[in-house]
């Protein structure tokens, strides 16, 4: 597009209107923006990627930190073959995939049946699950594990430093988001769909099964997204839950166990952040966005 | 195949009085269609024997069957939308085997009933399409194909061609027409285009604020309104209507619209307006029977002189408005004999197609 418009401004003896020359700068300031912001965004993990390939002895040196003068794999081979570094991975891809499919199962049918069976307290309701995402975690945290201490006290179960005890926390951190933005998505579905599907002999899980959830679909991903990134990075209730080693997830693992007292593993660190960040960026790039575009073409209203 | 029943309904949305008390007999195979301004219960209804709305009081009959507690699943009933509500991520033959499939039907038989359907309708080549491909009429054929592979025992159209644009419209008026026909299945059809009424219905039910004003053949609503309110809304021109008074002019009666224009009731009503004499009555005549005058005038009718005040010419005929006291007439006039603004022109009234109204009663006497 841009060499056609170039093309057609050094055409000789014609005279263009300010409709090609405001397009042309809107594509210079538009190509401006985009490089800032590639360059703001990409530079700590090109940096993090560069600083994984050197070794303790190079990060060290005051040489170029831009440049690897001896590229080495050592980082990737030591914490590929290091037990901990595993089971932090096994932790988060374990939980994180147990919040998915508990938050979905959850937020899907609260969502259709707030957006759509009118009972006694439906409005209230949705608006609670409203103002239920609004509480931030470092508020329900200290709350949280004082009733984790109360339900030990009492019955006996140890609710605290067990990896799975994220599968039941960080719900309460996706559950509301998910299903505030599934409500939207269901409410945008004409009534008359579920008419029709009610007069076709559809039930109320025959609706949502057939109907609601493959319409919506594209909206499901994006809250899985969603679900997957928040509970796949977070940070607050791995470290305030878990201690033990073996129990931690993957962004608490890797700032207790690589940085020891003031030292700080560097390349380490890098390498385990940047594997540590590898599966959210694969299925954002290429297997969601592909995904919702295959599906989003012919899912719109009838 | 069945006839329907409505017996006294009424529904309130929250105190809102939407539907007040409806009678209604439906006979099977029949084409009824409930037309009326917007907010006059007509979807309301439709929805209720759908079983979309329940009925706050009365009942519903299906068949023999009281269907006032059956979920619409179990009617036996079929509906086309306003917007057509095909499922977006199904494809055409997904859409209409869509009940047939929840039903468990054997996939020979609903390939069987869609293709069926398909070759009724003339989509044959569009079932593996998804709705987004097609076009507004066709996918409102794809609405209909819906309903027709269920063979319900009614169907029920709610507003079927508003989203469709004019010519389309018609296209589709014509086809509902020749599918009735074809597949006679008792058909409740509502609308607010009281041509896409008096076209198709069997039986016209029009309906005004939650109330029948008057059920009858689309000729009967048309010639012998009970209402005032019918005799407004059905037909377009719409009916002329002018505050009278009626005088006794020797044996005979006199409408007297103004101090110019007063015209002799035919013979033949005099009996049915004698007791109103000296009344104020609403007087009303549709546009096509005032006609330009030429040579005799027939029996019943009234010859009389007006100043033309708007001319339309329509092609097949000529509007002609004049001004009585201060309200509009509409009169429609051969084009060749139509006369020109501010000239006066003869015109001729047929009173045999008159009507009077009480207008405290508003009912036509």
């Amino acid at each position: 597009m841009t060499t056609a418009i170039a093309d057609a401004g050094h055409t000789p003896g014609v005279r263009y209107g300010s409709i090609s020359q405001g397009r042309r700068r809107t594509l210079y300031w538009s190509y401006f923006f985009l490089i800032l912001f590639v360059i703001f965004f990409l530079t700590p993990p090109v940096y993090m990627f560069i600083t994984s390939l050197k070794s303790s002895a190079e990060i060290s040196a005051a040489s170029n930190p831009w440049w690897v003068y001896n590229p080495t794999l050592s980082n990737y081979a030591d914490l590929l073959t290091q037990k901990t570094y595993l089971i932090f991975f096994r932790n988060s891809a374990v939980v994180s995939l147990c919040v998915v499919t508990i938050t979905m199962l959850i937020s899907v049918l609260a969502a259709f049946s707030l957006a759509r069976m009118k009972f006694w307290g439906s409005a209230t309701l949705a608006t609670g699950v409203f103002l239920a995402y609004l509480i931030p975690d470092t508020l329900v945290f200290i709350p949280l594990f004082k009733t984790f201490a109360f339900i030990h006290d009492k019955t006996g179960i140890e609710l605290i430093n067990h990896w799975w005890v994220l599968i039941i926390l960080l719900p309460t951190l996706t559950v509301p988001f998910c299903t505030w933005i599934m409500i939207g998505y269901f409410a945008s579905i004409p009534k008359e769909l579920d008419e029709a599907a009610l007069i076709d002999g559809a039930g109320y899980i025959q609706m949502l099964t057939k109907i609601f959830i493959p319409v919506a679909l594209p909206g499901i991903i994006a809250a899985m997204i969603f679900c997957f990134t928040v509970s796949w990075a977070n940070f607050l209730y791995g470290l305030a839950f878990t201690t033990s080693a073996d129990q931690l997830t993957l962004p608490v693992g890797i700032v207790t166990t690589l940085i020891r007292g003031d030292v700080y593993a560097w390349g380490q660190i890098m390498t385990g952040a940047l594997l540590g960040a590898a599966p959210p960026l694969i299925i954002y790039a290429f297997l969601m966005d592909y995904y919702i575009a295959g599906l989003t073409a012919g899912a719109t209203k009838g | 195949m069945a006839q329907v029943a409505l017996r006294n309904i009424v529904k309130t949305f929250d105190k809102t009085p939407a539907v007040q008390g409806i009678d209604l007999d439906i006979a099977d195979r029949e084409f009824i269609v409930l037309v009326g301004p917007s907010g006059c219960g007509k979807s309301t209804t439709l929805r209720m024997i759908a079983g979309l709305e329940e009925a706050t009081s009365g009942e519903i009959y299906i068949g023999d069957q009281l269907v006032n507690d059956v979920p619409p699943k179990d009617r036996d009933i079929a509906m086309v939308f306003q917007n057509y509500a095909l499922y977006p991520h199904m494809t055409v033959f997904e859409n209409m085997s869509f009940g047939l499939r929840l039903k468990k039907f054997p996939k020979a038989e609903i390939k069987e009933r869609v293709q069926g359907a398909a070759r009724i309708l003339d989509i044959t080549e569009l079932l593996d399409r998804r709705p987004k491909q097609l076009s507004g009429g066709q996918r409102q054929r794809v609405a209909m194909g819906r309903a027709i592979v269920r063979n319900p025992k009614v169907f029920l159209f709610d507003e079927p061609l508003s989203n469709l644009d004019a010519k389309l419209r018609v296209q589709m008026r014509t086809e509902i027409k020749k599918i009735h026909q074809k597949v006679t299945t008792t058909t409740v059809y509502v609308t607010h285009d009281q041509v896409e009424a008096m076209t198709l219905a069997d039986r016209v039910v029009i309906m005004n604020a939650g109330r029948i004003d008057q059920i009858g053949s689309p000729h009967e609503v048309y010639h012998s309104p009970k209402t005032q309110f019918v005799a407004g809304f059905i037909g377009s021109p719409t009916m002329n209507m002018l505050p009278c008074r009626l005088v006794e002019n020797g044996s005979g009666l006199t409408v007297r619209l103004s101090d110019w224009l007063s015209l002799p009731v035919p013979p033949s009503r005099v009996a049915r307006y004698r007791a109103r004499v000296g009344k104020e009555l609403t007087f009303g005549l549709r546009p096509e029977h005032i006609i330009e005058g030429r040579g005799d005038v027939p029996p019943g009718a009234a010859a009389f002189e007006a100043p033309l005040d708007v001319v339309e010419p329509m092609g097949m005929e000529t509007m002609v408005y004049f001004i009585v006291d201060g309200v509009e007439v509409c009169g429609r006039v051969n084009p060749a004999a139509a006369g020109r603004v501010g000239e006066s022109m003869r015109l001729v009234a047929d009173l045999n197609q008159m009507h009077l109204i009480d207008p405290h009663t508003q009912m036509v006497i």
